[in-house]
């Protein structure tokens, strides 16, 4: 579990306990991570890569891991990083020379995992997207939406996904995905 | 369900994720505190709203975030192509114009065909 004390307060996350899901789906919130809302110019892109110790992706619908962190490409010039291992993202993107905005977003967004042969229906219950393998690889992923909310959504394995998620609405969202296991069982 | 092609994010994505956002290729003046209030007026307030072939900027709201400039046929409703923000403003390729044509001559409403108010 990734440090989050950048202060002492003790935190609970906001889907904490939440469990859920069907005999095809199975729901559960992501552990504690620390996030980072990056944007940068193309220019910049190399030196942030080395700085942040991965290779930020440029290509759309893609994502690149290394070192416990994930980078997933939102735009031409925006990415949302994942650091799931020894923390200390947003003082690597200090660190780094490169103009960019870096701002940590650890406690904006939550996640829930998605597994099971039917996580992907289970998603589809309400979100618009192609997620066949060929259109949505593993690996791929995207900024969406999921009922009413913008969701990002990544294929973390064949039949396994990370929807992030803004706090405020995980508890919408789990449940929407809660309903979506259970039609996915049907 | 609707698909617009996102240019920056290459591919045919549903429609609920994007907002409309005005007319498109709207040059601001430059010395804007200069014109008249006419000008202005012309400049800020007046739009074309053509029936028809319009060109509009798209916001790729709740996908890469992006604007981009997109020809749109109000008529039917159809994107006849969608290009990158900045670009001056690009002429429809023939095959879709000809296609946006003979779905010109499609009826548009029920009134037009079965009902009774003419």
């Amino acid at each position: 579990m990734a440090d989050l004390a950048l202060t002492p307060a003790t935190r609970t996350l906001p889907l904490s306990g939440a469990h859920g899901g069907s005999s095809v789906a199975r729901l559960e919130p992501a552990a504690a991570a620390a996030r980072l809302s990056l944007r940068a110019r193309p220019e910049d892109v190399e030196a942030l890569s080395t700085a942040l110790g991965i290779a930020l992706p440029v290509k759309p619908k893609t994502s690149a891991s290394a070192n416990g962190r994930t980078a997933l490409w939102l735009g031409p010039d925006e990415w949302l990083v994942i650091d799931e291992g020894q923390g200390g993202l947003l003082q690597a993107a200090k660190d780094c020379a490169a103009p960019h905005s870096a701002t940590d977003v650890s406690h904006r967004n939550t996640a829930i995992l998605v597994s099971g042969p039917g996580a992907q229906q289970t998603i589809n219950s309400g979100c618009p997207l192609d997620l066949s393998l060929t259109a949505f690889p593993v690996g791929a992923c995207a900024r969406t939406l999921l009922g009413k909310v913008e969701i990002v959504l990544l294929r973390t394995e064949q039949d396994a996904f990370r929807v992030e998620v803004w706090r405020s609405f995980s508890g919408y969202a789990f449940g929407l995905l809660a309903e979506g296991a259970r039609d996915a069982a049907l | 369900m609707l698909l617009i092609h996102c240019p920056y994010c290459e591919e045919d994505r549903s429609e609920l994720e994007f907002r409309w956002a005005g007319e498109a290729h709207i040059a601001r003046p430059d010395a804007i505190s200069e014109i008249s209030d006419e000008e202005f007026a012309e400049y800020f307030f007046l739009r074309n709203n053509e029936k028809g072939l319009t060109y509009e900027r798209w916001r790729h709201m709740h996908g890469c975030g992006r604007f981009f400039n997109a020809a749109r046929d109000t008529v039917s409703d159809r994107f006849l192509m969608t290009y990158k923000a900045g670009l001056p403003k690009q002429p429809i390729p023939v095959a879709e114009e000809r296609a946006a044509a003979a779905e010109e001559k499609t009826v548009e409403t029920w009134e037009a065909t079965e009902g009774d108010a003419r």
